[in-house]
Order: C-alpha cells, then structure tokens, then sequence
C-alpha cells in the first residue's frame, strides 16, 4: 500500500527524536504523538511517553488503551516542571507563525496585544520549554501565514532572541527541527536562521519556498523523506494508529 | 467546627477589585457553582488567576473581569476559550500573561512567604515586554546568571473544587491530578474556599479517598467549605463525572453575540 504523506511526516518526526535517550518525548499533537510512539517502538527505545494526563506510560498505542495503560510513573501538572527545568524533555510544539529564527506564535495574533486581532491560548509552557530543553515544532498547513517574516508575539523563543537574552537563556537552548507537510527544516542557515534540509517525496524546493513567507537557508544537496520500513508501516497502521486519526489531521487528499 | 456555608456566603465575603484565584485546569475540576454565583453578584473589576477554562469565560462574559493572569486559557476539547476571546478582543480585558511553570513559581512564592523565585523560564520571550510585573534578578553566586524573577501570586481569595471533605475543610481529590490547587489555597492568607461533591465524617475521609496520599487540602488551608454535588459541572470533575460535551459546546456556541449569551445563561443558570 502507497505510503502516505501524514506517514512520510510521521517518519520526519520520529527522526527528531534519534539519539535522544532516556528524555521524556513530549510531542503535541496527533502526527506528533504517533511519531514519539513510533521512535520508541523502533529505533529509540529509551524515550518515556505521556498519556496526555497524568502519567509515562510504556505502551505503544498513542490514543487509546483498550488492554489498559502500563504506568511507569505518576507524573502530574506539577512534575512536568521537574521534567521541564532539568532538561530531560523533547517537545514538539505548533505554530500558529514561525519565523526564520525559530521564534514560535500561538498567543495572540496582531499588532496590538491589548487588543489582539485573534486571541489564542496563551504563552502555554513555551517560554519555559525553548529555554531550558531540546525544542522541535510541527507545522501541519505551511503557509506564508505561518512562516513569517516576523512573529506578532514571541512565545517559543528563537536563536536571535535566545542570544539576545544571554547565557541563562542560551546554556540550555536547544532548537532541533520544523517538521511541515511539506518538507523538514533546521536552524544550520547564516546566523542560526531557518534551513530546508528535507522534502516529502512529491514535493518541489520551489513548492517549499513558496509557502514560506521569509527566505529560508537551502542546503546542498536536497534530502528526501524517508519511506518508512515495513516494520514502521505495520507499527503505524496496525499498533500506534490502528484507528488512522493521523489522516484526520492531514487527509490524502488535501492539495 | 463546621466551616460548611453556602455559594452566596462565599460571594458575600468577596469585594470589587479583588485578585482571586481559581483551582481546577481549563475545563477540568473548575468551581462552577461559585463561579456562576460570582456572575450573578455585583462584584466587578476583579482580578482572576488562573490555569483557564470556562471559569475565566463565564467570569468575562458576566463583565466581572478587569484583569486576567493566567498561563493559557482553553476548553480542552475546544481548544480556545470562546468568551475570554471576546473580551480580549474587544479590549475589555487586561492581559497578564504567564508561562506556566512560571505561574507554578508565582503561586509557590505566594505560598511560602517570598517576594519572588528565579526561572530562566521567560528570558528572550515577549512575557518580559508584555508582563509588566515581571522582572529580572542577577544570581549573588559565582554564574552572575541573570535570571526571571517570578513575583509572589498573591491571592485575596482562593477558590477549589475538591471530590471530597469532611466539614472542616480537610479535602482529597480523586481525579488523576490536584493540578495547583493546594498552592492556590496557600498563596491566599484568607478567603480560601472549596466546594466537594461530598461532605463525609473525618473519619471516613482515608475510605472515601482510598489512600491517605489523596488527602492534600488541610483544613489550616481552608476557611469555607460548600458542599455542592455537581459543583464542577460542565467540567469534568473525574472519578464522579467527566465533562459534559454538550453544554460546553452551548456555552461555546453562546459567545456568537450578546443575545446567545444570555440565553445560554438563561439555560444553565
């Protein structure tokens, strides 16, 4: 069966996480969380993995448990903190805007923050998090909205402003990856600015570049996207995601 | 000696202007009945601290709200708090914004008495522009780090809804996590409120609890308790109920315009 673009996606996001070790992998969100479960349960053993509640358990599936949870440790909204500050975390956030220093948006919206065109849900752990464990963010509709030249607020911190702050907030930086639809980034431009590295298989530079509302460091030569193994296709559609909500959040037939 | 009183005895000991902060974490275990109590009072200009749900919604909605401190703001399965949007957008509300472990210090400093506690959390981000009581503090050790120096939460009053009590105050909660409740209550030194789903004998709270490890609110934490069965609701307050879709997406839907709001006010109230 033809490996779909969410797949190549969760595979790109899986990779994030190589090499990480015994660190709680704290994607957010559908694609995400499939891709966290998927580097446990194949290349990256050691990760620890949340339900999402109250709790690091060691089971496969992403959503839902029907044989029950395998708790390996209780760790409720106040312990998440003891993660966080002691570094031992790797969270994949969204973006509402990012811009080519890695600088994340999912506050507000316009210029005005006392009066914001579009209020969303807050600084969230995002301040915390950039500053003090390793960071990588999903953008499932990349588009110039998203990617932008300069972020209406500044949430997740990015590399120009992480210097900018000194070395409290430098020591522990550690921005890794943009994982899109489209392709896969990271921070190896001029200066810490945003670099292509990727492309999912059927997508252009061009096609990347056009929906990037700055312009992008581009390496040389272009990678692509990986198909997952077959032991990585069965985990995915038949353990993690048997129920196939991956395709709710970016169905096949979008573009 | 019984501390039990009703939803009104709670409003009646609340004045225009207070900072008040609020248990629970966004539709999860939130005191709605003295939520909805408040919105029927004529309190206004009140400051709320809180990780936010519907009780920062409904709160601004009623136009009780003059400043919002708070982390996030969401509905969990919505994942934006509809009434909070309006409000801001409309610049009818004062914007503190948090990062969340930062507002876990905040409350902790409260709590224990400090003026402050120190986070990198906050550095290079726009909390250090846009939250004015912010401020930063140079470590006296030898690093000379310069790092966020959170101020102290403090409370005029402190609002938790709890599964279960004795009448006193001593609390458990039965759900999968207690969230900040026991710091909100500390970081108040009056005014501290729980509603519970029940009030049982002391003796029984170890039972009712299933563990000792459950018992988290004392009653030197609490000055009022209301025994309201339901008093969570439309959030979930888990293991006795969990959230109720279909008024929150009603609650949701009513942020449209004014007349939905009432209506749905109407409905629920």
């Amino acid at each position: 069966m033809k490996v779909t673009r969410a797949e190549h996606c969760i595979v790109a996001l899986a990779e994030c996480f190589r090499g990480d070790g015994e660190i709680v992998a704290n994607p957010i969100g559908t694609i995400p969380m499939i891709a966290g479960r998927l580097a446990r349960a194949s290349f990256e053993p050691r990760l620890m993995a949340t339900d999402g509640e109250a709790a690091l358990i060691a089971d496969h599936g992403a959503f839902s448990w029907p044989a029950g949870r395998t708790v390996e440790y209780y760790n409720p909204y106040r312990s998440m903190f003891d993660i966080v500050w002691s570094g031992r975390r790797h969270v994949v956030m969204g973006a509402t805007q990012i811009d080519a220093y890695g600088n994340q948006n999912f506050a507000a919206i316009g210029a005005d923050y006392s009066v914001p065109k579009a209020q969303l849900i807050g600084f969230r752990g995002a301040p915390g998090n950039t500053v003090n464990h390793a960071t990588s963010y999903w953008v499932p509709n990349h588009s110039p909205r998203v990617f932008v030249e300069k972020v209406d607020v500044v949430t997740g911190v990015g590399w120009d402003r992480a210097e900018a702050a000194g070395p409290a907030a430098l020591e522990f930086f550690d921005l890794r990856r943009v994982v899109t639809d489209l392709g896969v980034f990271d921070f190896g431009g001029p200066a810490h600015r945003m670099r292509l590295i990727g492309v999912h298989p059927g997508v252009s530079v061009e096609q990347v570049l056009g929906a990037t509302g700055f312009e992008p460091a581009v390496a040389e030569p272009m990678g692509l996207t990986r198909d997952p193994t077959d032991e990585e296709l069965r985990l995915i559609r038949e353990v993690i995601d048997p129920e196939g909500l991956r395709h709710r959040e970016l169905p096949e037939d979008r573009r | 000696m019984s501390k039990l009183l009703g939803e009104a005895d709670v409003v009646s000991q609340l004045s225009d202007g207070m900072t008040i902060g609020i248990g629970g974490w966004g539709s999860r275990r939130k005191p709605m009945s003295i939520v909805k109590a408040i919105a029927a009072s004529r309190l206004c200009d009140l400051t709320v601290v809180s990780c936010a749900g519907p009780d920062l919604g409904v709160l601004c909605a009623a136009g009780k709200v003059r400043r919002a401190v708070y982390p996030f703001a969401s509905l969990d399965s919505v994942p934006l708090e509809p009434h909070f949007r309006v409000a801001r957008q409309a610049g009818r509300v004062e914007d503190v914004p948090f990062d969340e472990g930062m507002f876990l210090l905040g409350l902790q400093a409260a709590a224990w008495r400090v003026p402050f506690l120190p986070t990198r959390a906050g550095l290079g981000s726009d909390l250090m522009s846009l939250n004015p009581t912010l401020s930063t503090v140079r470590s006296p050790f030898e690093d000379g780090l310069e790092l966020v120096a959170v101020p102290a939460l403090r409370l005029d009053a402190a609002i938790c809804h709890l599964n279960v009590s004795d009448e006193n105050g001593n609390a458990a909660f039965l759900g999968p996590d207690l969230y900040f409740d026991d710091l909100f209550l500390r970081a108040a030194p009056a005014r501290r409120f729980i509603s519970v789903e029940r009030v049982v004998p002391t003796a029984d709270l170890v039972k009712e609890a299933g563990t000792e490890l459950r018992l988290r609110v004392a009653r030197m934490m609490v000055d009022g308790v209301v025994e309201s069965p339901g008093g969570a609701r439309f959030t979930s307050c888990e293991p006795d109920y969990g959230r109720d879709e279909e008024t929150q997406r009603a609650y949701a839907d009513s942020a449209r315009s004014v007349e939905a709001w009432r209506d749905f006010w109407r409905s629920w109230a």
